[in-house]
């Protein structure tokens, strides 16, 4: 087992205990609620769209340090990306959490992705990876369903 | 033609943990292991692991079947297993024992059939907000099909069931009362004796969820005076799979089959099938065999510790337990003035329970954290989710200083 400063680097504490974005939003285009069913935990993610470009992103809900930490970061690093970059972030972040094969992120997108690199210690935590990926589900099901809202469970 | 005599625990006089550890080899296994989940599901000791392995290496086959002298010895295990059950929780006849695959199991055969068969659209069914998942479910389900009522008596300010509230919530309209012996998230025991005079008093029945109470404590079903007891094998050191629906006889008569199939029937024809009596009516098709002896040789593993000496014992060990966390600065012990048993929740200030968890784990502490397949009572209690600690007959006051010193660490991680 690895060290547990690896999983809860600094970086995740602070974002844990101080989210950015962590507002609801007066007037989205688009959220929707992510649920985990296995402790409870919930999220609610808001965007603004103009077009494809995300103008705007917040979240609100309970969570531990973990989904807290990756929600914030979401949100901070989409801000002003078109929806097939945050759709290539999320890919390439899905698959380093879940140990899948991995998945290049365009060059553009270099810095964000290494943003994320810190959330990907959660791979050798099988239980706490659904943490990790909760916002960014909900970030896909609030694109999807549009301004309707929509709840999105782990699985 | 008989398996070997169950081993038995090596503890003699006096409750010594040292030597009822060498009972369970996970822990050989497992060096440093800080088990305190027993109750989401208790290791299993030497005689129930080899019971069960010796059981299939010498007598077994189908029950109730065959006339060869090999089904003829599984089948006297197998309701040897329904006798010890009955002596067990003191029942009147090896016939009240049914064997069925846990505690949700039960509540679901009780809601299926007594439950279809009795209740009615104006009739009110009483739980509580202690509950776990698998004693409100099955009632809602019952419900949305015929129309009762569900009221939930509500939790005190210190956490325990409010007896005063419950009282009101009876009348004439309720036709069943079922509440857990032992709340599976603050082991607050619930005044079970009390709970059934009074829903008598009003000619309701009374069922009663078992599973955190029987690994803790004496259960005599006739001094009680209860209508359905339940309880799930895996959380009394015995197998997965298996656990026991106790009813009165004169309620399980009444009760129509459950599910169909071969074992429960008296004859079969096309036109007609007339059924076996209980408990072989609520047991279609090929019984979990060896899981019933396992459990068998864990009730029998159980009393040979002694039942009031596990209760003592855990009651000391959940005292010291409310103590030491109490003590620590920005831990929160739920029901914490209420009579406990073997099951503590805490909230820890600023960290959330899956945090605490994976902390926890990494001392080799095993805990459970979330919402303990009770969400409304998490609702009540305004919180996502706790971290619970439970014990078993393995467990000492060392485990406990462990958990104190792992949470020392987690609050150290997530200092503000």
């Amino acid at each position: 087992m690895m060290d547990l400063r690896e999983l809860y680097q600094d970086i995740i504490l602070d974002h844990g205990r101080h989210p950015r974005n962590f507002h609801a939003m007066a007037e989205p285009s688009h959220f929707a609620h992510g649920h985990n069913p296995l402790c409870g935990d919930k999220v609610t993610v808001y965007l603004k769209l103009a077009g494809d470009r995300i103008v705007d992103v917040s979240f609100e809900g309970r969570g531990c340090a973990i989904s807290t930490a990756s929600a914030s970061l979401m949100t901070e690093i989409l801000k002003g990306k078109t929806l097939a970059q945050a759709q290539a972030l999320f890919k390439t972040f899905h698959a380093k959490v879940t140990g899948g094969d991995p998945v290049a992120t365009p060059s553009e997108l270099a810095d964000e992705a290494e943003r994320l690199e810190p959330l990907t210690g959660v791979k050798t935590y099988p239980a706490r990876v659904k943490c990790a990926t909760l916002p960014w589900h909900a970030f896909e099901a609030a694109v999807k369903t549009g301004a309707l809202g929509a709840i999105v469970k782990t699985e | 033609m008989s398996i070997v005599s169950p081993l038995r625990p090596v503890a003699s006089g006096g409750f010594d943990v040292r030597l009822i550890r060498r009972d369970f080899p996970i822990f050989e296994r497992n060096p440093g292991l800080v088990f305190l989940d027993t109750a989401a599901s208790a290791q299993k000791p030497t005689p129930v692991i080899d019971g069960v392995a010796e059981f299939y290496r010498t007598d077994y086959a189908n029950v109730h079947r065959g006339v060869y002298r090999l089904s003829a010895a599984s089948t006297d295990h197998y309701e040897k297993a329904r006798e010890t059950a009955r002596r067990f929780l003191n029942a009147a006849h090896a016939d009240e024992i049914v064997f069925l695959r846990g505690t949700t199991e039960a509540i679901n055969l009780v809601a299926d059939t007594w439950g279809a068969k009795f209740l009615e659209a104006d009739d009110e069914v009483v739980l509580s907000e202690l509950e776990h998942h698998s004693n409100i479910v099955p009632w809602q389900l019952l419900r949305d099909r015929i129309g009762f009522k569900i009221l939930a008596a509500p939790i005190d300010a210190t956490g325990g069931l409010d007896l005063a509230a419950f009282e009101r919530l009876l009348s004439p309209r309720t036709k069943l009362v079922a509440l857990t012996h032992i709340s599976n998230v603050t082991g607050h025991i619930v005044p079970v004796e009390t709970v059934i005079r009074l829903a008598h008093a009003r000619g309701a029945k009374v069922l009663l969820d078992g599973a955190q109470a029987v690994p803790r404590l004496p259960v005599d079903v006739q001094a009680l005076d209860v209508d359905f007891y339940v309880f799930s094998g895996h959380k009394a050191y015995g197998p997965t799979g298996i656990g026991v629906l106790y009813g009165k006889t004169a309620l399980l008569a009444e009760m129509p089959p459950w599910q169909g199939g071969g074992s429960m029937i008296s004859t079969v024809t096309f036109e007609r099938t007339t059924y076996l009596e209980p408990p072989h009516r609520f047991e279609a098709g090929t019984p979990d065999i060896s899981g019933a002896i396992g459990l068998g040789f864990a009730l029998d593993y159980i009393d040979g510790l002694g039942r009031a000496a596990i209760r003592d014992h855990e009651e000391a060990l959940t005292g010291y337990a409310v103590d030491r966390l109490s003590a620590q600065a920005g831990v929160m012990v739920l029901g914490a003035g209420q009579r406990q048993l073997g099951v503590l929740s805490f909230t820890i200030e600023g960290i959330h329970p899956h945090d605490i968890g994976t902390v926890l784990d990494q001392n080799n502490v095993a805990v459970r954290a979330g919402h303990h397949c009770a969400q409304p009572l998490m609702d009540r209690l305004g919180i996502a989710g706790t971290t619970r600690a439970s014990f078993g007959v393995y467990n000492d006051e060392s485990d406990v200083d462990a958990l104190v010193s792992a949470i020392k660490a987690a609050q150290e991680m997530f200092r503000a």
